[in-house]
């Protein structure tokens, strides 16, 4: 429930919040950008580029088992990307914004 | 919730399945050791329910398992709900028959976690309490954005619930021949168990203890399936295309232009797209709902408000990636695997959905039919498909309960206000209620094809849940009115496109084809009956007598169809044929629950959350004031 004692609009308007938000709403959206055009980039590989899902790279490999385990590797590392960076950079930028909160909107 | 109370309801349970024998892929001799496998794993989350039982005291230990659970023990957690018997035996299932397609099918179901992972579960932990309805009623108006969410919530988790009910019976049925309404019935029993006894608490630590037991059996699998290749993954794959049942199987599959084609080839062609999947357009819409439908299932959402913060819910969807992720690869062995060393004419004869491929390989395995390691090995697979069932129907009636109680009855009915005791008794009564709706649909559901429900629960949180949840936590110009608006036109068009879609059954056209075999039987069974006259020996005429037996039942089931929909033409909603070809609404669901929460919100004015929008954006990314652990 909303605590009075906390000045949102100021915390909102603080540069160390806008710089997080900055940061991290471009960074959250690319790779969101980035996972669902190579997910979709699959069946339609599949439909639309049989020929070349069917060219054997190793032994009975294709491309297209390739490329579908490229899918599972692909979302690991972006996971793995986002975690490292909110874990160092976004959750460290938080606590500086929650440490200095309930003093942030007393000089305005 | 005594002790006494909760032993007579174990050995009511243990006794249930003792009474109806019947045929199944387990052979009767071996029912004896199928029966312990599934009554050690019983024991075990009877005894981990019993301890969690003592400790639910509160509505946070109720629907949050007091938010103590850590990342890594959420993140298995989180795959023991999501990984459903329809993943579990399915997706092998599909690999089994149809290779390529089979696997594909399966990425959908892990990239849906990236979704979760950037744009839901932190902020969700920071501003949420226990539901789907206390994120929304954060800056909405809080009857309002309760009442949508407790309907959209229910709505949703009875589709999943009525698929996982009924294809749990059938396949519990099929494994060890249970009676269907019996096996229904101990699901939906030893689930209420869990979850009114337990809470969160209790259903956590199933989904935990399914989830180790899931992994562990398909590794392995696995181990033994790949060893003779030398762990090789292209040497596997040679005697992949290689084997005479693979040749066979895509021969089927291709039809008439496979005459033309060497065995090499058709062999590969089992390693190439197309075998299954034919429509992309379907395919990239059931895509859309994975991707977009997973972040809006109110039981994978509850789940990130039993961690003490968000870094906790940061670090168990990870977790939950690697688990699931992994879980799919070795799919692709498990399928491909079942494929050579079982065949698909045989998955296929038992069910036609190839969900046997998975116990049938762990028979292979063990040693065969007619070992006991063998028959220990599939009585293990039949046993944690058991728990598989009961693990994910627990999640989706606990789901259901917390909307019933949480949002409508505290929420809305009681304004809020309501003591610890009210509310956990108002969740344990609503968890009796929502299970027993389970156990009575799941009967009432028998022998209806179900399969496309799980893909319509999907459609509909991606079209109405998803947008609600997206807009309200990131468009600063998003109310109340964008939500109710959105959430009701988004679940509506789902529903309703799958009505017109070829997923419902046609009567004139089950009638049609009905007709066609009763047409053709009397020829094809008098040139049987010939042929078993004919037969020369022993072999050749149970050959035929098989044949012949086969085109009899083929006959009956024919004329049962055509006495069952004798006096009617149409489908539920009056079609004789479907409107639509696209089986998954999400392509069209999808953006008009987008743009119906987008014109909702432009035209109401909504004073509460616009005010309430700068305390939403900085605690759903500082994490400020969100809801902290409960001290035990």
């Amino acid at each position: 429930m909303s605590d009075k004692a906390m000045d949102w609009a100021a915390i909102d308007r603080d540069p160390r919040f806008v710089e997080l938000h900055r940061r991290k709403s471009r960074f959250l959206w690319s790779l969101m950008a980035i996972s669902v055009v190579y997910y979709f980039a699959l069946p339609i590989g599949a439909a639309y580029f049989q020929e070349l899902f069917r060219i054997k790279v190793w032994g009975p490999i294709n491309v297209g088992l390739v490329f579908a385990l490229s899918e599972f590797i692909v979302a690991w590392g972006i996971a793995w990307i986002y975690a490292r960076r909110a874990n160092s950079e976004f959750d460290a930028l938080a606590s500086e914004i929650i440490a200095k909160a309930a003093s942030m909107g007393e000089s305005t | 919730m005594s002790r006494l109370q909760l032993r007579a309801f174990a050995a009511a349970v243990a006794l249930l399945p003792l009474s109806a024998w019947a045929d199944g892929a387990v052979k009767a001799e071996y029912k004896g050791l199928t029966f312990g496998v599934f009554g050690l794993i019983i024991a075990l989350t009877m005894f981990v329910t019993y301890l969690a039982a003592r400790r639910v005291k509160s509505a946070s230990q109720f629907y949050a398992a007091g938010r103590s659970v850590s990342g890594i023990q959420n993140g298995w957690a989180i795959a023991g709900d999501y990984l459903s018997a329809a993943s579990f035996l399915g997706i092998a299932g599909l690999i089994s028959l149809y290779g390529y397609d089979g696997f594909m099918y399966s990425v959908g179901w892990l990239v849906a976690y990236i979704t979760v992972l950037l744009v839901i579960a932190e902020p969700c932990r920071n501003i949420g309490k226990y539901t789907l309805g206390d994120v929304l009623a954060f800056r909405n108006d809080p009857k309002k954005a309760k009442t949508v969410a407790a309907v959209s919530t229910i709505t949703v988790s009875t589709f999943y619930l009525t698929a996982q009910m009924v294809g749990g019976g059938v396949l519990v049925k099929t494994l060890i021949g249970i009676d269907y309404e019996v096996s229904v019935i101990t699901v939906g029993v030893l689930m209420l168990a869990y979850v009114v006894f337990g809470g969160m608490v209790a259903t956590t630590w199933v989904q935990i203890i399914k989830a180790v037991l899931l992994v562990t059996a398909s590794v392995i699998l696995v181990f033994f399936t790949w060893a003779p290749y030398g762990f090789s993954l292209p040497g596997f794959l040679n005697a992949v295309v290689a084997d005479p049942k693979v040749v066979a199987q895509v021969t089927k599959l291709v039809g008439d232009p496979a005459a033309q084609m060497s065995a090499a080839d058709l062999g590969q062609r089992f390693l190439e797209p197309g075998l299954y999947l034919k429509n992309p357009i379907d395919q990239i819409s059931l895509g859309m709902a994975l991707v977009l439908g997973t972040a809006g299932m109110p039981h994978i959402l509850m789940r990130f408000f039993t961690v003490p913060t968000a870094q906790d819910a940061r670090k168990s969807v990870i977790w939950a990636m690697g688990i699931i992720g992994g879980f799919y690869v070795l799919t692709l062995f498990l399928g491909m695997g079942a494929a050579i060393n079982v065949g698909a004419a045989k998955i296929s004869a038992i069910d036609a959905g190839g969900n046997m491929a998975g116990p049938l390989l762990a028979q292979f395995v063990g040693g065969g039919e007619d070992s006991w390691v063998g028959n220990l090995f599939l009585a293990f697979v039949a046993a944690v498909a058991f728990a598989t069932i009961v693990a994910v129907v627990a999640g989706l009636v606990l789901a259901s309960a917390s909307a019933m109680s949480h949002d409508i009855w505290v929420g809305v009915v009681k304004g809020e206000h309501a003591t610890q005791e009210e509310e956990v008794r108002a969740a344990r009564i609503s968890s009796v209620i929502v299970g027993l709706l389970a156990i009575v649909i799941g009967i009432l559901a028998k022998g209806q094809n179900v399969a496309h429900l799980v893909a319509l629960a999907f459609a509909v949180a991606a079209s109405s849940n998803l947008p609600a949840v997206l807009l309200t936590l990131y468009w600063k110009r998003c109310n109340t009115g964008g939500v109710v608006l959105g959430m009701l036109v988004g679940a509506f068009a789902a529903i309703a496109l799958v009505m017109v879609s070829p997923n419902m059954t046609y009567p004139k056209a089950v009638k049609e084809a009905a007709q066609k075999i009763v047409d053709a039987a009397p020829a094809k069974i008098d040139a049987a009956t010939a042929a078993v006259a004919a037969a020369v020996d022993d072999a050749a005429k149970a050959a035929a007598q098989k044949a012949l037996d086969k085109l009899n039942a083929d006959l009956k089931g024919a004329q049962g169809k055509l006495e069952q929909f004798r006096d009617t033409n149409t489908s539920i909603v009056g079609l004789e044929a479907p409107l639509i070809t696209l089986k998954n609404p999400g392509i069209f669901s999808i953006p008009l629950g987008f743009l119906c929460v987008f014109l909702g919100s432009i035209f109401y004015r909504d004073k509460r959350s616009e005010e309430m929008w700068d305390e939403l954006y900085v605690r759903q990314n500082t994490g400020i004031h969100a809801e902290a652990a409960s001290a035990h």
